[in-house]
């Protein structure tokens, strides 16, 4: 009865593949782990900059500061006034300094996916070929369960801010590249003519017609693009990663309920005035299309 | 501008699939749109177009949808790449300039209106209307000076900071036309322009159009499928059906003489008094002394007029220099509004 059991790979087969990647990893990590994890100096250092500032200013000045820009972007005393109402709550119950931290984390992880999805949204948008290789990444790093490339990432810088922010940024990046994509691509084809039959140059029509009239899509992804990293702040602390996420895995860790939900809300609260900023920001730049011939 | 370079469209074709260059002997030896699509699934879009546009003047493209007019004036500024053929602009063939030499000739020779007006949504009238100008390279104030005198003279002044969605469609269409009007090119394309405006606005519209053309003497490509908006703008017209040219000519020699049953079916309904001129109607052998006088090469509805009005039963055609060049009456000038034209 030999057909019941799947024929897989003997143990030793599996072994000797098992070991063979592994030792290329490794091999790979240490040639090039150093010189990779240099590259990320930079970022390592505006993030813990970021960080700082917002924790050792003092807090009526980063109070104020983020509540004008909630204001800039939204424009909406309701939603101005909800935000200040959900932050001093937090610093009530001491959640002030975790809270900046993911702040601080959530931000810079933010201006990467924006920096390098929106660029690759074009590429994407311009050539069927580059759309059918990325599609699949995407979908990859949507669904691959992320402690699985987190391995390698652990492996190159240990655990900490920059681990955690590369595992944030790939999970929450494909709504911002796929967004831009499609953004693009659904803009009205007789305005794109119209741009070609005066001349414009393939620079000129995305600049002036491709991108401007993209603009709401796109924003709606890197809205998708800023919850998705909020929702991975509790991820992120299991690799190190400060802020509202670790006193939640303490929290369960330890069964304390309250903290856990205190801790939680903290993070629904910030994804709330993250995300009604960025809409009302987005809705914003629709202005044009509002106001119709009656 | 008086001395306005023509177009001349020689042999053109144009037929959509993979291989289309291999199937236009295919056409050359005869075989029809149905047999071509149904053999070798390939869309006969043009066939064997020549027609020579005038410089300066109103060159009108009729024909009902599917006829290929829209993707004959697409070639002009090579929207569409033909399969074949030339389309020359002077000297220039247009299907042989490269990517930046057509970049150029769009930018500065040509301007377009489009059917569905096609405004860039995000931006006002002004910057709508200086959109070409921009892309030439022109510094933003200079150009938003000639912008202005083209919206003023299309009607829109004071609507500048408004966006193209809180304006009427005959409105937007304005937009289109100072869109156009502002790169000052020669050349301006007209893709069914009015063709989505009410019937009242449409005709307003062609009066602008007449009034600007006037001035400007640009050489003008129309396209309608509007017989009536056919007769009323061109200076020439030609009539395309399935592909190919099947008759031009000026609106009298198409109303007067078509050249098939399709094309007096499509003229048999037209308002003859505002197409056939005196001229054609007058009998040249007699002059007659004082009387009623009318001008020549007005059309018979004006000359009818005149006659209902005075109440004289014959007059004088005079030609420019006030000389009489023959003689008009009613009877001729009513049979000649009201026969139809038969094949």
């Amino acid at each position: 009865m030999d057909w019941i059991e799947f024929p897989s790979l003997s143990r030793g087969s599996l072994r000797d593949i098992r070991v063979t990647v592994d030792g290329t990893v490794d091999t790979f990590l240490g040639a090039y782990g150093e010189a990779i994890e240099h590259a990320f100096d930079p970022l390592k250092d505006f993030l813990i900059w970021l960080e700082d500032l917002l924790i050792s200013s003092p807090w009526p000045i980063v109070l104020a500061v983020l509540l004008g820009i909630v204001f800039l972007m939204s424009r909406s005393y309701k939603i101005v006034a909800g935000s200040l109402f959900s932050l001093i709550l937090i610093g009530v119950f001491g959640m002030w300094e975790d809270t900046m931290r993911t702040i601080a984390m959530v931000t810079v992880c933010t201006m990467l996916a924006i920096l390098l999805g929106i660029p690759l949204g074009i590429l994407m948008s311009r050539s069927e070929r580059v759309q059918r290789w990325i599609n699949p990444i995407l979908d990859l790093m949507q669904t691959m369960p992320s402690f699985v490339y987190l391995i390698p990432v652990v492996m190159i810088f240990g655990i900490g801010k920059v681990a955690g922010l590369i595992a944030i940024v790939v999970y929450a990046i494909p709504p911002t590249i796929r967004l831009t994509n499609l953004g693009i691509r659904l803009v009205d084809q007789d305005v794109l003519e119209a741009a070609d039959a005066f001349g414009s140059s393939p620079w000129q029509k995305l600049v002036n017609v491709q991108l401007p009239l993209a603009l709401p899509t796109i924003m709606a992804g890197i809205n998708q693009t800023i919850m998705m990293a909020l929702a991975m702040v509790v991820v992120a602390a299991l690799i190190g990663v400060k802020g509202l996420g670790q006193p939640v895995l303490n929290a369960i860790a330890n069964q304390y309920f309250f903290m856990g939900v205190q801790n939680g809300l903290a993070i629904v609260a910030i994804a709330i005035i993250f995300d009604r900023a960025t809409q009302a920001y987005g809705k914003r730049l629709q202005k044009h299309s509002e106001v119709l011939h009656g | 501008m008086a001395d306005a370079t023509g177009i001349e469209v020689k042999n053109l074709y144009k037929i959509f699939g993979p291989s289309g260059e291999e199937m236009v002997q295919k056409v050359k030896d005869g075989m029809s749109k149905t047999e071509l699509n149904e053999k070798f699934n390939h869309v006969l879009g043009l066939n064997d177009i020549n027609i020579s546009m005038p410089g300066g003047k109103i060159q009108v493209v009729m024909g009902l949808s599917g006829s290929g007019k829209s993707t004959l004036i697409r070639h002009i500024n090579r929207l569409i790449d033909p399969t074949a053929g030339e389309v020359l602009y002077g000297s220039e063939d247009v299907c042989k300039m490269s990517q930046r030499e057509l970049r150029e000739f769009r930018r500065h020779k040509t301007a377009m209106v489009f059917q569905k007006f096609a405004l860039l949504p995000h931006r006002t009238v002004m910057k709508n209307a200086v959109y070409g100008l921009e892309i030439q390279g022109v510094p933003a104030k200079e150009a938003e000076e000639r912008a202005a005198r083209w919206i003023a003279r299309v009607g829109l002044e004071g609507f500048e900071d408004h966006y193209p969605n809180q304006l009427s469609g005959g409105m937007q269409q304005r937009v289109g036309l100072a869109r156009a009007l502002t790169n000052d090119a020669d050349i301006l394309l007209m893709d069914e322009a009015f063709s989505a405006l009410d019937p009242l606005i449409r005709m307003d519209m062609q009066t602008v159009l007449l009034d600007l053309q006037e001035e400007l003497q640009k050489t003008i490509v129309f396209i309608t499928h509007d017989l009536d908006e056919a007769l009323r703008l061109g200076d020439r017209i030609a009539v395309l059906r399935d592909g190919a040219v099947i008759q031009q000519g000026t609106g009298q020699e198409i109303v007067l003489r078509p050249a098939d049953a399709y094309i007096s079916d499509f003229v048999r309904e037209v308002n003859r008094g505002r197409v056939i001129l005196v001229d054609t109607v007058m009998d040249t052998s007699r002059t007659l002394d004082g009387g009623l006088t009318i001008s020549s090469g007005i059309m018979l509805e004006e000359a009818a007029k005149s006659f209902a009005e005075s109440g004289q039963g014959e007059a004088t055609v005079v030609n420019d220099d006030g000389k009489p060049i023959g003689v008009l009456n009613v009877q001729d000038t009513i049979s000649a509004m009201v026969t139809p034209a038969t094949h």
